[in-house]
């Protein structure tokens, strides 16, 4: 039972931090209708500039853990979502209008360039960073001497995570750029027909879906203290697997997607085998699709004759 | 309803969550006769048209296919490419649905896939070149031509099927679910977008196919005037269940169907009084 | 679909050096900002496993003022030029010279194919990228049949390719079978590898099915990794048999090929013989592929690119025409798997990743979908380019992503923009690829 909750707990953790990518997939695919490939190398971007950031904050003398935390999280959010900004300026807009595949092509393409650009400027070494954020507490001693733990990161993760969505959400509900973003899915044509500026609305999914990407990469930092150049392809898959699962285009959706992509890989890690987690997750994708198309909050999809 | 239904619709009905679009729905088309099935927009007859051939699945009732030869067909347990495979109907689309990067030739080549297929040995025997399926490739041949020619485009038998006009998209649609040869043929609003003078050609070659082919045809139309002039028998929907049926002129003088089209549209229901007079 | 109409065009678009300028400027900025930290500062593991960092403000300023004239030649180039289109890069003339030369590109491409071992005997090197480049043109061509011709889009051809590799690998070092038994079996079982993960797959549409072929791909890799006792995971199988030629060994021994001819052995002997078995196995599917188009079933793969439910009303059968697109596909891509298998001797999990299905589906979608000659042609073109920058291996993949990015940009729809027509009554005339659908499963 122990052991079990503590799973519990380290799914969650991993979860959210799917999903926080998972939400960049969705909003994107909702809003232009192609999977950006490249966003979960824009996810480990972000987790390098926390890496290194950090590394600079720490060498110039800050202590201050919240201080130094709070200076990451905003540094690696801009500097990412420019990245996000840029990559859809540079290699989808002009393709927006062509057909399908070519945008898919070029965000292969991309994703092939962010991770080879970190390769060759950060070298192909992982780089661990110290804990930055340790403590944590221990919720039940078991009789066998297992302990269930709360760590302090794990707390900073979920907490992260739900503040963000709490943000996030609010955005797209009630703010203006929300408002433009969902008449943007719906339909552009009629949304620049009636003043919204499509353009940069696109731009702006990008830039927010990249900063969320940039606080899953710190938090990832944070959580499993190292990151590497490849780190983005697997997780950039299972994040989309999550999208699908919580029903793409769906907000929340994507979160609920990415906690129980959190749970089946720690479980399956736990229970059964780690080496085939991978292939569970995938699996799991497959069979979702198979027989739930829509995913488990998406939109059913009624074929037009 | 007397003489010899080809197709029989039996209390169909089709929901849509809560929605009913089609509402214990009975009718019969007769053989080698054309029967048409209007209504004003919403009333329920593409979803009649799905059912029948096979695109949604009914949520009652049943729709029957007698053959000539006897042979009874239940469409709403085939589904699917069955209904055209097995159940020879075949249908056209509100919108039309060409293959629009082939040409018009290969467009109907791809309507004779069954037939094909078989001679092709199940591509094998294709694959080698043998005589029996050159000559199986040339009857393909022969038959798209003579449809190209029925329908006044063998001169653009080499052209994309995107690249034909609007008319002539029409007819070539018509052409392609011809070479499926089929027993009924389902056209949706085949007038839709077409001139007088081109509704008018329409209406000659629905006309040759029920004469000449002996196929019978069921069509939706909105334009009184093809309906009037070309069908046997009228069926009239409105809001999911069938409100009349007769004769072309009977239906015209129906007050429940001019009432139906007042309510609907005024214009319709004005079409429906003058056409035909 | 097009909200182009709804903007203000763009030959509006501002000039002058004043534009010039404050775009570059902004570019400038931008690039300074992205490349702040990841260039500017240099981290790596340290001695003590901490990190340590150096700074490299030298390069980003390199790197920045690049963007800055880079932006500003740009600008000037796209102002000399006008609208980018082909007529303007491309003068007419010199297009019908193309379009003339065209018709004998592939003839005159064939010949010099079965030339090369003649003409380059004594350069191995050559020799051995013309086989990769032949072994990529046979993937391309395989990939095609799902991809450009069905219009099923798959990312994990890859997949096919190991399953025919492996099963090669595998039955010639466990139960000594020959390449010749093999090769049929490769294919076999990458056709059943194919039908299988069709199958459950074919309901879904585009991107779905892109994600799920891609998810796929990954999972036979994962299993070829984990799965040691078979496989022998992340070391893969060695000591895999060289093709023979139909039971004759090319190598230097009595009963070698070398010997029963009485010439003196070469090692080139092998490698002009893999040279014509990937040109004969590529030929051959491209043979294939083009009767099979003119067959009912090709014709049935093009009709389900082009509207799916429209090849429902016909009384096509949609999930075995999709099935045996994708079996024929995954079968060519097992034969190129045995082929690589025999080749290199050597296989292991690292040949199979993700990276290899985007070069292949690159290849296609370059191509020009469906255009046996433009995948021909694109192999030859991404995999030259790619042994170019062959020198510069860490930035090769780089330069590869660059490349994709912005041919896709450069030519959306490839380098073969026509399809050639199946069938025709008078004129055989091509059809131009604004009317062809790309697809949507």
């Amino acid at each position: 039972m122990d052991y079990f909750a503590q799973q519990l707990i380290n799914g969650l953790v991993l979860g959210s931090i799917y999903g926080l990518i998972a939400i960049g997939y969705t909003m994107v695919y909702g809003i232009v209708g192609m999977i950006n490939f490249a966003h979960g190398d824009i996810f480990m971007i972000g987790g390098f500039i926390a890496m290194i950031s950090f590394l600079v904050l720490v060498s110039l003398g800050l202590t201050a853990i919240p201080l130094i935390l709070l200076i990451v999280l905003l540094v690696s959010m801009v500097i990412t979502a420019l990245y996000g900004w840029t990559i859809e300026r540079i290699a989808y807009r002009p393709l927006r209008h062509s057909f399908r595949l070519a945008p898919m092509l070029s965000a292969i393409g991309m994703s092939f360039v962010l991770t080879n650009f970190s390769q060759v400027s950060q070298g192909a070494r992982v780089k661990p960073v110290p804990p930055i954020v340790t403590g944590g507490y221990t919720l039940h001693e078991g009789p066998a001497g297992f302990a269930v733990q709360l760590s302090n990161i794990q707390i900073v993760v979920v907490l992260a995570t739900i503040v963000l969505l709490a943000v996030f959400t609010w955005l797209v509900s009630r703010t203006r750029l929300g408002r433009d973003m969902r008449a943007c899915e719906q339909d552009q044509t009629m949304a620049a027909l009636l003043g919204v500026d499509v353009d940069r609305t696109i731009s702006m999914t990008f830039v927010i879906g990249a900063a969320l990407a940039a606080v899953a990469g710190m938090m990832y930092l944070l959580y499993y203290g190292l990151v590497d150049f490849f780190m983005g392809f697997v997780a950039g898959i299972k994040a989309f697997t999550a999208a699908v699962l919580g029903g793409i285009g769906s907000l929340p959706g994507a979160m609920l997607g990415g906690l129980a992509i959190g749970l089946i890989e720690t479980f399956w890690s736990a229970y059964f085998s780690v080496e085939y987690k991978d292939v569970a997750a995938f699996s799991i994708l497959i069979v979702v699709l198979i027989f739930m198309p829509t995913g488990l909050l998406g939109r059913p999809e009624v074929e037009k004759v | 309803m007397s003489g010899d239904p080809i197709l029989t619709v039996d209390r169909l009905m089709m929901r849509f969550g809560g929605i009913v679009a089609v509402n214990a729905l009975s009718f019969a088309a007769e053989r080698r006769k054309i029967t048409a099935l209007i209504g004003p927009n919403g009333a329920g007859k593409t979803t009649v048209f799905n059912c029948i051939t096979g695109f949604y699945r009914p949520s009652g009732g049943a729709i029957r296919l007698a053959h000539d030869d006897g042979r009874t067909m239940q469409l709403e347990r085939l589904g699917d490419f069955r209904i055209t495979k097995q159940a020879k109907v075949a249908r056209t689309f509100q919108n039309i649905r060409l293959f629009p990067g082939m040409t018009a030739l290969e467009n109907l080549m791809v309507a004779q896939h069954n037939a094909l297929m078989r001679a092709s040995g199940l591509t094998l025997l294709g694959l080698l070149g043998l005589p029996s399926w050159r000559e199986a490739e040339q009857r393909a041949i022969e038959l798209a031509r003579t449809w190209l020619d029925r329908v006044g485009l063998l001169s653009r038998a080499d052209d994309a099927a995107g690249n034909l006009a609007y008319g002539d998209q029409r007819r070539l649609e018509i052409a392609r679910a011809m070479c499926t040869e089929p027993v009924l043929l389902c056209l949706d609003e085949p007038a839709a977008g077409l001139n007088a003078r081109e509704s008018g050609g329409l209406n000659e070659l629905l006309l040759s196919i029920r004469n000449e082919q002996g196929t019978s045809i069921l069509l939706i139309e909105h334009d009184m005037s093809v309906v009037m002039e070309i069908s046997d028998h009228v069926v009239v929907m409105d809001y999911g269940v069938k409100i009349a049926e007769g004769s072309p002129q009977a239906v015209r003088d129906d007050p429940k169907v001019i009432a139906a089209y007042l309510g609907a549209d005024e214009e319709e229901a004005i079409a429906v009084m003058e056409s035909g007079t | 679909m097009s909200a182009t109409s709804a903007r203000p065009s763009h030959a509006a678009q501002p000039s002058g050096s004043a534009f010039i300028l404050k775009k570059a400027l902004i570019s400038a900025a931008v690039a300074l900002v992205l490349f702040s930290l990841m260039i500017g500062i240099r981290t790596e593991a340290g001695p003590q496993g901490g990190l340590i960092y150096w700074t490299r403000f030298g390069d980003l300023a390199a790197l920045v003022g690049t963007v800055f004239g880079g932006s500003i030649i740009i600008e000037l180039l796209r102002q000399w030029w006008g609208p980018i289109d082909t007529d303007h890069i491309v003068p007419k003339p010199v297009q019908a010279a193309m379009s003339f030369a065209g018709r004998w590109l592939a003839p005159a491409l064939l010949v010099f194919a079965f030339l090369v071992p003649v003409i380059f005997y004594n350069q191995r090197y050559i020799l051995d990228l013309s086989i990769l480049v032949l072994t990529y043109v046979m993937l391309g061509w395989g990939l095609n049949v799902v991809v450009g011709l069905a219009g099923l889009l798959d990312l994990g051809y890859v997949a096919f390719y190991a399953v025919g590799a492996y099963s090669y690998a595998l039955l010639a070092t466990n139960f000594g079978l020959s390449f010749w038994v093999c090769l049929p079996l490769a294919g076999i079982l990458a056709a059943f590898w194919g039908v299988l993960l069709g199958f459950p797959v074919l309901r879904l549409r585009g991107d779905y099915l892109a994600i799920v072929t891609l998810a796929f791909g990954e999972i036979i890799r994962l299993v070829i990794i984990n799965w040691q006792s078979l496989t022998g995971g992340p070391n893969g199988v060695s000591g895999i048999p060289r093709p023979t030629l139909f039971g004759i060994p090319l190598d230097n021994s009595d009963d070698g090929l070398a010997a029963k001819l009485g010439i003196d052995f070469s090692p080139t002997h092998r490698i002009v013989f893999l040279f014509y078995l990937i040109l004969a196995m590529a030929l051959l599917t491209n043979w294939v592929t083009i009767r099979l188009r003119r067959l009912p079933i090709g014709r049935a793969w093009e009709a389900l690119r082009e509207d799916e439910v429209a090849c429902r009303a016909l009384g096509i059968n949609v999930t075995t025409t999709k099935l045996t697109a994708f079996a024929t596909g995954a079968m060519f891509g097992g034969f190129a798997g045995a082929f690589f298998a025999t080749r290199q001797g050597f296989i292991s999990p690292e040949s199979f990743t993700f990276q290899e299905s985007a070069l292949v589906l690159a290849i296609v979608v370059l191509g020009g979908m469906g255009s046996q000659l433009g995948v021909a042609l694109a192999a030859l073109t991404m995999i030259g380019g790619f042994e170019l920058f062959r020198g510069f291996d860490q930035y090769r993949m780089l330069v590869f992503g660059i490349a994709m990015v912005l041919l896709m940009i450069w030519r959306p729809r490839g380098l073969i923009g026509h399809r050639a027509p199946t069938v025709y009554l008078e004129r055989n005339q091509a059809i131009s690829s604004d009317l062809v659908k790309e697809g949507h499963g």
